[in-house]
C-alpha cells in the first residue's frame, strides 16, 4: 500500500508516511537508544563496583549453620562448603576482576597508542619494526603466552596482573597503526605541511585527533578480554591465591562439588560474570557507534 | 613459483621461532620460580645442599645464562628439546603423545564449530533482520562473552552430573587401559570436551559469515542474478555459498590460536589428557623444558593453520589462480574482507 498511497499524499500535499523499518533507524531514535545503553551498562557496572567494597567483609564471613544451602531468598545465590554468602562472594570476586580488567586494559591500550603513534610518526622502519613485534606477539596461542609470563612473573596476583596488563596490545596497535598511516598519508596533512605547520602541530592536531576516539573504544573494549584471561587464569591456578575472592576461584572450586549436585557454586557466579562481560562491551560498542557511526551502518 | 613461496614461508617460520625462542628462554631466566626447588617438589624438606647441588649440576644450572641458552638451542636445532621435569620423559615424546590426544579434540571441534557458525551466519544473512537473525546474533555475542570454561562447566553439570550421559573426566574410563580402549568409549570421553570448544569457537564464524553473506546479497551481481530470474536455493548455492566459504575458510584457520587456548581450559575441566592440560601442569610445577618445548611447538601449529588457510584460499578462489591475475584478484579480496 506505501507507494500507493505516498503517490497520492504527494498529490495532495502530505508528507510520504515513513515506513516502520525508517523509523525504527531514525538517527535520532538510534542515537537515543545508544546512550541509554551506555548509560545503563555503566550504572550496573557502578553499582556491582559499590556492592562489592561494601560486602567485602560480609563475603568472607562463614556460617557453618549454613553451609551448602540452594540458592534461596536470603542467599539468592546460595551458600558455599563453609556457609559463606556466594553473592556476596561473587560480587567481591567482580569488583575484583573489574579492578584488574581497568588497569590491565588501561596499559595495553597506552602501549598501543605508544606503538601506533610511534610507528605512524617515526619513518617506515619504526613502522615494519611495529609490524613485527605484532606479528611476534600473535605468533604464539594467547593463552600460552599468559602462562609463560605469569610464570616469569612469578605466578601469584602480581603474575596474573602483569600477564594481562601487557599481551593485550597488538590487535588495538595494528587498528590504530593503520589509521594513523592513513591520516598521515591524507591530502589534509600534506595540505597542513605546506602551509608551513610542523610535524608535532600534525601530530597534535590531526594525528592525535584522530587516535583518540579509536583509542577510547578500544580501550573499553580491550576490557571484557582481560577480564575473562585473569579469570582463565586464576581458575587454571595460575593466577590469584586460592584465597582470593576471584571468579576464577570461586569457579575452580565450584568445580569439587558439582558431582555432590553444588549446581548454583558454578552456574550462578559464571553467569554473573558474563553479564559484566557483556555489559562492558555493550557499552564499548555504542561507543563505537557514537565515536564513528559508519560501523553501525550494515 | 610454489617451492618459492614455501621457501619464503620456511624463512620466515625459522625467524619466528628464533625469536619466540630468545623471548620465552628470557621469561623463563627472569622467573623467580627455582628449578630445583620445581623439580624436587613436596620432597624439598628431605633434600640437603649436596643433593641440590648435584640436581643443579645435572641441568646444567650453574652455567652463565648466556651459555646455557647456546646449549639449549643448539641442541633443540637438532630436535632435542629436552627431558621433562614432571613426566621424566623426552619433552618431543610428550609433547607428541600429548598432542594426538589434543588432536581429535580440537579437529572435532574445528570442524563442528565451523560447520555450525558457516551455516548459522548464513541463516542470518538469509532471515536478515527478521527474530531468527536477531536470535541468531544475540546468541553468538552472548556466547562471545562466555567464559570457555564456564561452559564446560555448565555442560559438565547438566549432562555428565545431572543426566548421566556423559562421563564426567578424562580420556579413557577410569582403570581401564588407555592403549585398548575402544572407539566407542573414546568417542564418549571426547565428546564434552568436543562441545565446549565448539560452543567457544561458533560466535566469530557465524558474525563473520553473516556480515560477508549480507554483503554479498547486496550486492550487483546477485541484483543481476535475480533480475535474470534466479532466486531459492539455486541463487544461495551459486552465488552466495561458494562466496562466503573462502572468507570463513580463512577465518576458521585463523583461529587456531584461540582454539589451543580453548583446549587448555576444557581439557582442565573435563580432566583430559591433552597437551593443554599438560601445559597448565608445566605451568604450575615450573617444569621450564617442557614449557619452552610447547611454546615453540604450538608458535608452529599457528603458523601451520595460517598457511593451510592461505593455501585453500588459493585453491578456492580462482581469482588468485591465475599469477597473471594475481593483483586484480588479490585487491578484489580485500575488497570483499572490508
Amino acid at each position: 500500500m506505501s507507494a500507493a498511497s505516498d503517490a497520492l499524499g504527494r498529490l495532495r500535499g502530505n508528507p510520504p508516511q515513513p515506513v516502520a523499518t525508517e523509523i525504527a533507524h531514525r538517527p535520532l531514535d538510534r542515537r537515543r537508544r545508544t546512550l541509554v545503553q551506555i548509560g545503563a551498562g555503566t550504572a550496573l557496572i557502578a553499582a556491582i563496583v559499590v556492592a562489592g567494597t561494601v560486602l567485602s567483609a560480609s563475603a568472607e564471613l562463614t556460617d557453618l549453620t549454613a553451609r551448602r544451602l540452594p540458592p534461596s531468598l536470603a542467599h539468592p545465590f546460595g551458600t558455599d562448603w563453609l556457609g559463606r554468602d556466594m553473592l556476596a562472594r561473587t560480587l567481591v570476586g567482580l569488583r575484583l576482576s573489574l579492578a584488574i580488567g581497568t588497569l590491565a586494559a588501561t596499559v595495553s591500550a597506552v602501549i598501543a597508542l605508544l606503538l601506533a603513534a610511534a610507528a605512524g610518526a617515526l619513518g617506515r622502519r619504526v613502522d615494519t619494526a611495529v609490524s613485527w613485534l605484532v606479528d611476534l606477539f600473535l605468533a604464539i596461542p594467547h593463552l600460552v603466552l599468559l602462562i609463560l609470563i605469569a610464570f616469569a612473573a612469578g605466578r601469584g596476583a602480581r603474575g596474573v596482573i602483569i600477564a594481562v596488563a601487557v599481551t593485550h596490545w597488538p590487535s588495538l596497535t595494528r587498528l590504530l597503526r593503520g589509521e594513523a598511516r592513513r591520516v598521515a598519508a591524507s591530502d589534509y596533512v600534506a595540505v597542513a605541511q605546506r602551509l608551513g605547520h610542523g610535524g608535532w602541530w600534525v601530530a597534535r592536531r590531526h594525528l592525535l585527533a584522530h587516535l583518540v576516539p579509536h583509542f577510547t573504544v578500544g580501550l573499553v573494549l580491550l576490557f571484557p578480554h582481560a577480564i575473562l584471561h585473569e579469570a582463565a587464569l586464576s581458575f587454571l591456578g595460575l593466577g590469584l591465591s586460592p584465597h582470593a575472592p576471584a571468579i576464577g576461584i570461586i569457579l575452580s572450586d565450584a568445580m569439587r562439588y558439582l558431582s555432590a549436585g553444588a549446581w548454583w557454586l558454578a552456574v550462578l557466579p559464571g553467569l554473573a560474570l558474563l553479564t559484566v562481560v557483556k555489559a562492558v562491551d555493550t557499552v564499548g560498542e555504542n561507543l563505537r557507534a557514537l565515536a564513528d557511526p559508519h560501523s553501525v551502518h550494515e | 613459483m610454489l617451492a618459492g613461496r614455501l621457501a619464503g614461508r620456511a624463512a620466515r617460520l625459522a625467524v619466528l621461532l628464533a625469536a619466540v625462542a630468545v623471548a620465552c628462554f628470557a621469561l623463563m631466566e627472569a622467573s623467580p620460580v627455582d628449578p630445583v626447588d620445581a623439580y624436587v617438589g613436596a620432597e624439598a624438606a628431605r633434600i640437603g645442599p649436596e643433593q641440590r647441588a648435584l640436581i643443579a649440576e645435572r641441568f646444567g644450572l650453574d652455567d652463565p645464562p648466556l651459555v646455557r641458552f647456546g646449549l639449549w638451542a643448539g641442541r633443540v636445532v637438532r630436535g632435542d628439546l629436552g627431558t621433562s621435569m614432571i613426566f621424566n620423559a623426552p619433552v618431543t615424546q610428550v609433547i607428541a603423545s600429548r598432542f594426538a590426544a589434543s588432536l581429535a579434540l580440537m579437529a572435532s571441534a574445528w570442524l563442528l564449530s565451523g560447520a555450525l557458525g558457516f551455516g548459522l551466519g548464513i541463516l542470518a544473512a538469509l532471515t536478515r533482520r527478521s527474530a531468527l537473525d536477531r536470535a541468531i546474533r544475540v546468541g553468538a555475542y552472548t556466547l562471545a562473552s562466555a567464559p570457555t570454561f564456564w561452559v564446560g562447566l555448565l555442560l559438565l553439570t547438566v549432562f555428565a552430573v545431572t543426566l548421566g550421559w556423559a562421563p564426567v573426566c578424562c580420556a579413557t574410563d577410569i582403570g581401564s587401559d588407555p592403549a585398548t580402549a575402544s572407539l566407542g568409549e573414546r568417542l564418549r570421553h571426547l565428546a564434552l570436551p568436543a562441545a565446549t570448544l565448539s560452543i567457544a569457537g561458533v560466535a566469530p564464524i557465524a558474525l563473520h559469515t553473516r556480515a560477508q553473506a549480507v554483503s554479498i546479497l547486496d550486492s550487483d551481481f546477485v541484483t543481476f542474478a535475480r533480475a535474470q530470474g534466479e532466486r531459492g536455493g539455486g541463487l544461495v548455492r551459486h552465488r552466495v555459498l561458494r562466496n562466503a566459504a573462502v572468507p570463513a575458510v580463512l577465518l576458521q584457520f585463523a583461529s587456531l590460536s584461540e582454539l589451543f587456548g580453548g583446549s587448555v581450559l576444557a581439557e582442565t575441566v573435563f580432566s583430559y589428557p591433552g597437551l593443554g592440560q599438560a601445559t597448565v601442569q608445566a605451568g604450575l610445577r615450573g617444569d621450564v623444558p617442557l614449557l619452552l618445548g610447547i611454546a615453540l611447538f604450538t608458535t608452529v601449529f599457528v603458523f601451520t593453520g595460517n598457511l593451510l588457510g592461505d593455501t585453500t584460499h588459493h585453491l578456492l578462489d580462482p581469482r588468485l589462480r591465475s599469477t597473471s591475475r594475481r593483483r586484480a584478484g588479490r585487491s578484489r579480496a580485500v575488497e570483499v574482507h572490508t
